[in-house]
């Protein structure tokens, strides 16, 4: 992966609502942080699934405080978030 | 996109329901260039190296873990095994640096150290004998230190005054800490046949061979090994199980190795090696023992167990050696009784018992490893046990080792607790058939042959 780039993969699992695919895609927006590509899914008819490949090269936050904006962001909603470098899928999902 | 869907929710899957996590990074220091014949002023060298090199250690595991989102559950240290440090054939001194390393590792916040450890496979040095000395006192009176002694190994045999002398230490160290079940002796390890880079506890210590400061990495995915056979259902044959516990133990195996090049590369120390071992932890859905279960026996310890365990361990190093070309450390599947639920739900309904652990050693990594025995056993008995034990990695030169705390004031049907990753254990029945005199015979058994092997 070159220099500037930094891709994180974010993935929502949870209930599903209104308007959670806007309401992640604002917090990165507002922190610079650049979608690439975006996979949603509801599995057995309920459960809400979604992973997001991200740049972060422009952003000023670590992972952590990503983390924590987007927790705030959906708290009210029954949703687990992850954020991880995906340097971490390549590993594991690729020879 | 890069990944699909599934590869994704299956990662974030492994870690949050199957505890996929790295069990320890373990920073690996030299100490050769702090012996010193003044105790004090070794104590004093000793404690400024841990300071200097595991400085960072906590705050880099911490980020590192953030970025993957892969949790590291230990930060620890491995030392040159302090004999060969300390050059003073007294208990005192051996006392004295203990307590310096047990401090300068609580400052920087690891969870464990180990070097507390002797090599006597072939006989004692006057400097083993004090370190030996003052394990019992360095065991109860320090709290992260963990000690290992060789007894034996397949080019020198067994040294039988060792597993005698070793006992009584093991009984001692378990009456001085007695108000806590003999934690004391958790803290210690007796091997055959030990490697030098080993990351895990208590048996890790940093061998003549290694570099300056390297890291040593740990992985933990029992629960992930176990839910790829539950999807395969009961159905699959032999063949598809090891091929499942293939697969997932490349993809441990991965996240292991990703996690200890970046932490190495972030402490700026060399990456020594991935040790492919399955450690259990006491949580549910943790444990080897529910591997064997979802392979089809009812409980570990039925017969087949050392069928399945063989399959299993063979199965992972299979897959995690194609994963990572750093692959060292012990390398087999762990069945600590006290640290895996399935294991301790066995012994406490008898399906377990020790004999049954002893040939389940000879098929996997490490030994008869935190079993508590009632506090009545006698030395001699349980010197042959350790006897056993040790015969088993000699023979078959491989690793093997004992981890056993004759709990003081317990017995069968009573159960130890020791909290945290050490669990708990119910006491388990040993053999009441004397081998006194076999034992009080002392001397070493010669090395075994190595050929015309039947």
């Amino acid at each position: 992966m070159g220099k500037n780039k930094k891709r994180i993969v974010v993935t929502v699992i949870g209930t599903d609502e209104v308007g959670i695919v806007a309401k992640i895609a604002t917090v990165l927006a507002e922190n610079n942080i650049n979608i690439i590509d975006i996979n949603q899914k509801i599995l057995d008819d309920e459960i809400f699934a979604m992973t997001l490949l991200a740049d972060r090269v422009k952003s000023s936050l670590g992972l952590p405080e990503i983390t924590t904006k987007l927790q705030e962001s959906i708290k009210e909603l029954s949703l687990t978030v992850t954020v991880q470098d995906s340097e971490v899928f390549q590993y594991m999902h690729r020879v | 996109m890069k990944f699909t869907n599934e590869e994704i929710l299956e990662t974030v899957g492994m870690i949050a329901e199957d505890k996929l996590d790295i069990r320890t990074v373990t920073l690996g220091i030299s100490l050769f260039d702090c012996s010193d014949p003044d105790p004090a002023v070794c104590a004093r060298k000793v404690r400024e190296k841990i300071l200097k090199k595991g400085a960072n250690l906590s705050e880099k595991a911490s980020f590192v873990a953030d970025e993957y989102g892969l949790p590291i559950v230990n930060k620890r240290i491995s030392l040159t095994p302090i004999s060969q440090v300390v050059p003073v054939a007294d208990p005192a001194a051996f006392v004295e640096v203990a307590h310096a390393v047990d401090g300068a590792a609580g400052e920087i916040g690891v969870d464990f150290v180990g070097g507390y450890t002797a090599m006597i496979q072939k006989g004692e040095t006057a400097i083993d004998r004090a370190l030996i000395a003052a394990m019992p006192e360095v065991l109860a009176t320090t709290q992260r230190f963990c000690a290992s002694v060789v007894l034996a190994s397949t080019k020198a045999g067994i040294n039988m005054d060792g597993c005698y002398t070793m006992s009584q230490v093991i009984k001692d160290a378990a009456e001085r800490t007695a108000k806590q079940d003999g934690i004391g002796c958790a803290k210690l390890v007796l091997f055959a046949n030990p490697v030098e880079d080993n990351p895990f506890m208590a048996g890790a210590y940093y061998g003549a061979g290694e570099s300056e400061s390297s890291i040593l990495v740990g992985v933990s995915g029992p629960g992930a090994v176990r839910r790829a056979l539950e999807k395969l259902g009961p159905d699959a044959d032999l063949g598809e199980v090891a091929e499942a516990i293939k697969k997932s133990a490349f993809k441990i195996t991965r996240a292991g190795e990703l996690v200890g090049k970046k932490i190495a590369k972030q402490l700026g120390v060399s990456f020594g090696n991935l040790d492919l071992s399955l450690a259990p932890t006491p949580a549910e859905g943790d444990s080897v023992g529910q591997i064997l279960e979802t392979m089809g026996l009812a409980m570990p310890g039925a017969p087949g167990s050392t069928a399945a365990l063989m399959m299993l361990n063979d199965a992972v190093k299979k897959g995690g050696l194609f994963a990572s070309s750093s692959v060292g450390g012990l390398s087999g599947a762990f069945i600590p009784v006290s640290e895996d639920a399935s294991m301790i739900k066995a012994a406490k309904v008898g399906a377990i018992t020790i004999e049954k652990l002893e040939a389940m050693t000879s098929v996997c990594s490490v030994g008869l490893d935190m079993i508590a025995i009632p506090g009545t056993t006698n030395a001699e008995t349980l010197a042959a046990i350790i006897a056993d034990e040790m015969a088993i990695g000699c023979a078959n030169n491989k690793t093997t080792a004992t981890r056993i705390i004759p709990a003081p004031g317990k017995d069968i049907g009573d159960s130890v607790h020791f909290g945290g990753l050490l669990g708990e254990a119910p006491v388990m029945a040993v053999s009441q058939v004397s081998a006194d005199t076999f034992v009080r015979r002392g001397g070493r058994i010669p090395a075994p042959l190595q050929s015309l092997k039947n």
